[in-house]
C-alpha cells in the first residue's frame, strides 16, 4: 500500500513487535506469554511488514522461506525432547542446566525453553508462510 | 544382543546406498559378512537349542500397551534365522553379480539388507505386536524388492498386488491375534502358546483362528490367494530365490507352524489346513507344468510346496512334522539354489525360456553341477535330504486316521510327481537336450553367482549323508516347536534306507509318473495351456476386477461425501455434532434443572453484549468482509471474558488469533472471484438459521448442564502444585503446554506446519497451472475421466 504513514509507522512497528514477540517468547514460562503466543505476535509483525512494503520485500527480510523456519522450529522441539534421551529419561522430560554468571545474575536454561523457541519457530514460519503466498496469488 | 542381530540389517541397509558408492564393484563381498556373521551368531545356539533349551531375551518398547521387544529363539526360529542369514549371505554374494554395475545396486542392497533383517524379526519376535510390526515390515520391503525395476509397468503391478494381498492379510492376521492377546490377557506368544486349551476353548476360537488363517495364506500364497507370487517375479532373480526359498513366503507357514501348539488339534485347523494345503500344493504344480520360463516353472512350485507345508503342519503328530521341518529345509537348498541356476542360465545366455535352451552343460559346466545336485534333491532321489523328507512325508499321509488316507496320499504323489518334472525341466533339460542358438553366446557365471548354488547344492546332500546330525539338530527342535513339548529321540529318527516298505513303494511311484511327465512334457504343457484357455479366468484376473470395482466404488462414495463445497462440509460437521450433543443429554439424562441467572457485573455485561452484537451483525450484512469482522468482534469479546475471568494467557492468545484471523481472511477474500450464486437463498438462510439455532442450544444445554455440578479440580490442584517445584515456572498454562503435556504440543506444531506446507502446496500449484494454462495458446481441457482412478478401464 502506498501510504507515508503506514510506510513510516511499519518501519517503528515491526522491529518493535518482533522485540516485544521475544520478550513474550521468554518471559512466558513465569508469566503470561510464550512460544505459541510469542510467534504470533512476530507474525502479525511480518505480516504488517508484507502488507505495507510488499511481499517481496518481506521475503528479502525473512532471508529465509518460512518453512524453512518451520522445519527448524520442529527440529528444535524435537531436538529437546531427545536431549533427555542422553540421561536415560524418557522422551521430553524437562532438564534444567542454571550456570551462576555473577552474584545475582542468573540465567536458566532448559529443554523447555528450547522447546518453546520451536514453537515459537514453527508458529511464525508457517504462518507467514501461509500470509505471503496468499498475498502473492493475486494473479 | 539378539535385538542388535535384527536391527543391524537396517543399520548396514542404510549404509550400502554410500558404501557402493565408494567401493564400487566389490561391495557385495563386505556387505555379505553381515548375514555371515548373523549366521555363525545364531549358529552357535544350534548345541543349546537341540539339547531341549529355549532362549528369550526382552527389553521395553511400549510398556503401557505391554508390548515389549521381545525375542525367542528355539527350534522352529532357529531354523529360520539360520536359512535367511546363510542364504542372504548368498544371495548377497548373488546380487553383486548379477546387478553388476547397476546404477541402483546400493538401493537394492538397502531393501534387501532391511528384507533381512524385517524377516529375521519375524521369526524371532515373540511378542505378538512385534511380530506384526516386523510382519508388515516384510510386506513394505519386499514391495520395494519386486518393484525395483519400477520403471515397467508390470513391476508397478506386481509389487502393488503382492502388497495388497499380502498387506490385507496382515490387517486380518492383526485382528486375529489381538483375539487370541485378549483371550489368553497376554501379548507374549511363549505365554499364549503355553495355554493351549485356554484358546481352543474360547467362543472367540473360531474367527480368530479363521483371521489368522487369512494372514497367513495370503502370506503363503495359498490358493485361491496364490497369484501374486509367480507374478513378484518381475523382481529382480536374487529376490525371487530369496523369497521363495527362504522368507518371505514362507512367513505364513512360519506362522502357522508357531501357532500350531496353540490353535491346532481341533477340527476347523485339521480340514482348513489339510484341504487348503492339498488343493495348493496340486494347483501350483499343474500350472507350473503349464510354464516354461524357468523362473515361472519355479515360481509355481514354490506355490505347491507352500502347499505341502501347509497340509504337513495341518496333519499334525510327529509324522508329519518331522516331513515339515525336512521339506522345509531341503525346500530352502534347492529353490534358493535353482533359483540362482535360472538366473546365471539367463546372464550366461539371455533367456530363460525352457523350449529356446539346451546343450549348455559344456559351456557352463559349474552351474551344470550345481544344478543336476540341486535337481537330484528337488527330485526327492537317494542319499539327498529331499529323499528323506519324501520317505517321511508319505509316512505322515499314510497315517492320517482312517478318513481320507487315501485321498491325502494320491495328492502327495502327484504333488512330488510335479515335482520332480519341474527338477528336470530346470536342473536337466536346458543342459542335456540338443544344444540350440541362444540370444548370448553362453558363458559361464562369475564366481560371485556360482558360491549360493554349488554350497546349497552340497548342503542338500550334507544333511542327507549326516542324516542322524540333521535329526537332531533341525528335526528333534523342529518337532519340539511345533508339539509344544519336548520330543523323544525315537520320533526324530532318520533312515537313509529302511527296507522295502510302503514309502519306497509310494516314492518309486513318484518317480516313475514324474519320468513319465517329464518325457510328455511338451504335451502336457499344451493340454493344460488349453484347458486353461478355455476357462479363461483365473484368481489373477479376478484381482484386477475386484481393484478395478473397488476404485469405481471408492469414487462413487467420494463424489457424495466430497461435494467441494465448504458449506456442505460445515452443515455436516455442525450438524453431526448438534444431533450428538442433543441426543446424548437426552438419552442418558443430563439435561440441566437449575436455571437460576448469575449477578452479572459492568464488564462482563459490556463484553456479552460486543458478544451478542457481533453475532446479530454478522448474519445480517451482505458484505463478507464486514461479516469477518463483525465475527471477529465476537471473538474479541471471548477474550474479554477470559481477561475478565482472570485468564490472561487464554484472552492474549485469543486476540492475536482473532486478529490473524481477520487479516489472513480478508487476505483470501480479495482473491476469491466474488459470485452473485454464493449469496445464499431465502431458503438457504432458513436452513443455516436453523443449523445455527440447533448447535448453540445443543452447546448453551450442555454448559449450563456442566456448570450445575460441582467442578472437579484435581488437575488443577494438581499443576498447581507441581509447576513450580517439578517444572520451574509459575505460569501454569505455559508449564502445561512445554513440560506436562508437551507431545501434545510436538502433535500440534506437526498440524501446524503440515497446514503451512499444504497452503503452499495448493497456492504455488494453482499459481503454476494458470501460468501455464495463460502460456499455452489453447488451454488444457480438464477432462472429468482423467481425475478419476481407474476411470480409463
Amino acid at each position: 500500500m502506498n501510504s507515508i504513514i503506514l510506510h513510516t509507522a511499519t518501519r517503528i512497528l515491526t522491529s518493535l513487535i518482533l522485540m516485544f514477540s521475544i520478550y513474550i517468547l521468554y518471559r512466558g514460562h513465569n508469566e503470561p506469554g510464550g512460544g505459541f503466543i510469542g510467534g504470533l505476535i512476530a507474525a502479525s509483525g511480518i505480516i504488517l511488514y508484507s502488507v505495507s512494503f510488499g511481499s517481496s520485500w518481506a521475503r528479502h527480510g525473512l532471508r529465509t522461506s518460512g518453512l524453512s523456519i518451520a522445519g527448524a522450529g520442529l527440529f528444535f522441539a524435537a531436538l529437546s525432547g531427545l536431549l533427555s534421551a542422553i540421561h536415560g529419561l524418557p522422551f521430553l522430560t524437562g532438564l534444567w542446566y542454571i550456570p551462576k554468571l555473577g552474584i545475582e545474575a542468573k540465567v536458566a536454561l532448559s529443554t523447555p525453553l528450547l522447546f518453546d523457541i520451536g514453537v515459537y519457530l514453527v508458529v511464525v514460519g508457517a504462518l507467514s508462510t501461509i500470509a505471503l503466498e496468499l498475498e502473492e496469488a493475486r494473479d | 544382543m539378539m535385538s542388535s542381530a535384527v536391527i543391524s540389517g537396517f543399520v548396514l541397509g542404510a549404509l550400502a546406498p554410500w558404501l557402493t558408492r565408494r567401493l564400487g564393484a566389490y561391495v557385495h563381498w563386505l556387505l555379505a559378512l553381515l548375514p555371515a556373521a548373523l549366521f555363525a551368531y545364531f549358529a552357535q545356539f544350534l548345541p543349546t537349542i537341540a539339547a531341549g533349551n529355549t532362549v528369550r531375551v526382552a527389553s521395553e518398547w511400549v510398556p503401557g500397551l505391554d508390548v515389549t521387544l521381545s525375542f525367542y529363539l528355539d527350534g522352529l526360529s532357529l531354523i529360520f534365522a539360520l536359512l535367511i542369514t546363510g542364504i542372504g549371505t548368498f544371495i548377497v554374494l548373488y546380487t553383486g553379480g548379477y546387478l553388476h554395475g547397476h546404477h541402483h545396486l546400493g538401493r537394492f542392497f538397502l531393501y534387501l539388507l532391511s528384507f533381512m533383517g524385517s524377516m529375521l524379526g519375524l521369526v524371532l519376535a515373540d511378542n505378538v505386536i512385534t511380530l506384526f510390526v516386523f510382519w508388515e515390515l516384510t510386506s513394505i520391503t519386499s514391495f520395494l524388492l519386486i518393484g525395483f525395476n519400477h520403471t515397467e509397468a508390470k513391476s508397478r503391478r506386481a509389487a502393488m498386488q503382492a502388497l495388497v494381498v499380502t498387506g490385507g492379510g496382515g490387517l486380518a492376521l492383526l485382528a486375529g491375534l489381538l483375539i487370541m492377546a485378549a483371550v489368553t490377557g497376554t501379548t507374549e506368544l511363549s505365554e499364549i502358546l503355553g495355554s493351549p486349551e485356554v484358546l481352543t476353548s474360547s467362543a472367540l476360537y473360531v474367527p480368530m483362528t479363521i483371521l489368522v488363517l487369512l494372514g497367513a495364506f495370503s502370506k503363503s500364497a495359498q490358493f485361491p490367494l496364490h497369484f501374486w507370487l509367480p507374478n513378484a517375479m518381475e523382481a529382480p532373480t536374487p529376490v525371487s530365490a530369496y523369497l521363495h526359498s527362504s522368507t518371505m513366503v514362507k512367513a505364513g507357514v512360519y506362522l502357522l507352524a508357531r501357532l500350531s501348539p496353540g490353535l491346532g488339534g481341533t477340527e476347523l485347523w485339521f480340514y482348513a489346513l489339510v484341504v487348503f494345503g492339498a488343493v495348493t500344493m496340486l494347483v501350483g504344480g499343474i500350472l507350473a507344468m503349464r510354464q516354461s520360463d524357468l523362473k515361472l516353472v519355479l515360481a509355481y512350485t514354490t506355490v505347491a510346496g507352500l502347499g505341502i507345508l501347509t497340509m504337513l503342519i495341518g496333519l499334525g503328530g510327529d509324522y508329519a512334522f518331522k516331513a515339515m521341518a525336512l521339506f522345509l529345509i531341503t525346500h530352502a537348498f534347492y529353490k534358493g539354489g535353482l533359483f540362482m541356476v535360472a538366473g546365471a542360465i539367463d546372464h550366461g545366455t539371455g533367456t530363460r525360456d525352457a523350449t529356446r535352451l539346451g546343450g549348455l552343460a559344456r559351456p557352463m559346466p559349474a552351474t551344470f553341477a550345481a544344478a543336476v545336485l540341486l535337481g537330484l534333491s528337488m527330485a526327492g532321489i537317494i542319499p539327498f535330504v529331499g529323499f528323506i523328507a519324501k520317505e517321511v512325508m508319505y509316512e505322515a499321509t499314510l497315517h492320517v486316521g482312517a478318513t481320507g488316507v487315501v485321498l491325502v496320499t494320491v495328492a502327495a504323489v502327484f504333488g512330488n510327481a510335479f515335482n520332480v518334472v519341474a527338477a528336470g525341466i530346470v536342473g536337466l533339460r536346458p543342459f542335456l537336450s540338443s544344444h540350440k542358438s541362444t540370444p548370448h553366446h553362453p558363458h559361464e557365471a562369475p564366481v560371485s553367482m556360482l558360491v549360493g548354488p554349488v554350497l546349497l547344492a552340497a548342503l542338500g546332500l550334507f544333511c542327507g549323508v549326516a542324516f542322524p546330525l540333521t535329526a537332531e539338530f533341525v528335526a528333534a527342535p523342529v518337532m519340539a516347536s511345533l508339539n509344544g513339548l519336548p520330543v523323544g529321540d525315537q520320533a526324530a529318527e532318520l533312515y537313509l534306507w529302511h527296507g522295502i516298505k510302503p514309502p519306497l513303494i509310494l516314492s518309486l511311484a513318484t518317480l516313475a509318473l514324474g519320468a513319465l511327465g517329464f518325457v510328455f512334457w511338451p504335451q502336457m504343457r499344451a493340454g493344460i495351456a488349453a484347458i486353461l484357455r478355455a476357462i479363461g479366468w483365473g484368481p489373477d484376473h479376478g484381482y484386477d476386477q475386484t481393484i478395478t470395482g473397488l476404485e469405481r466404488l471408492a469414487y462413487a462414495v467420494t463424489r457424495v461425501q466430497q461435494t467441494g463445497y465448504l458449506r456442505h462440509y460445515l452443515m455436516a460437521t455442525f450438524l453431526v455434532a448438534a444431533a450428538f450433543i442433543l441426543g446424548t443429554l437426552i438419552w442418558v439424562g443430563g439435561l440441566p434443572t437449575d436455571f437460576r441467572s448469575p449477578t452479572l457485573l459492568l464488564p462482563e455485561v459490556i463484553a456479552l453484549a460486543l458478544l451478542i452484537g457481533g453475532a446479530i451483525v454478522a448474519t445480517i450484512v451482505f458484505s463478507r468482509v464486514a461479516a469477518v469482522a463483525a465475527v471477529s468482534v465476537v471473538g474479541y469479546a471471548v477474550a474479554l471474558l477470559f481477561l475478565i475471568f482472570s485468564a490472561p494467557d487464554l484472552a492474549f492468545t485469543q486476540f492475536m488469533v482473532e486478529t490473524l484471523t481477520v487479516v489472513i481472511l480478508v487476505l483470501v477474500l480479495m482473491r476469491v472471484p466474488l459470485e452473485v450464486s454464493a449469496l445464499r437463498t431465502r431458503a438457504g438462510r432458513l436452513r443455516d438459521g436453523l443449523i445455527a439455532i440447533a448447535v448453540g442450544t445443543a452447546v448453551s444445554l450442555v454448559l449450563l448442564t456442566t456448570t450445575q455440578g460441582p467442578l472437579d479440580l484435581r488437575l488443577s490442584e494438581f499443576f498447581i502444585e507441581n509447576s513450580v517445584p517439578v517444572a520451574h515456572g509459575h505460569n501454569i498454562v505455559n508449564v502445561i503446554l512445554v513440560d506436562f503435556r508437551a507431545l501434545d504440543t510436538l502433535g500440534e506444531i506437526f498440524v501446524v506446519t503440515v497446514a503451512g506446507l499444504s497452503c503452499f502446496g495448493l497456492l504455488r500449484l494453482t499459481l503454476s497451472r494458470r501460468k501455464a494454462a495463460r502460456a499455452s495458446i489453447q488451454p488444457a481441457q480438464r477432462t472429468d475421466s482423467g481425475d478419476m482412478p481407474g476411470g480409463e478401464a
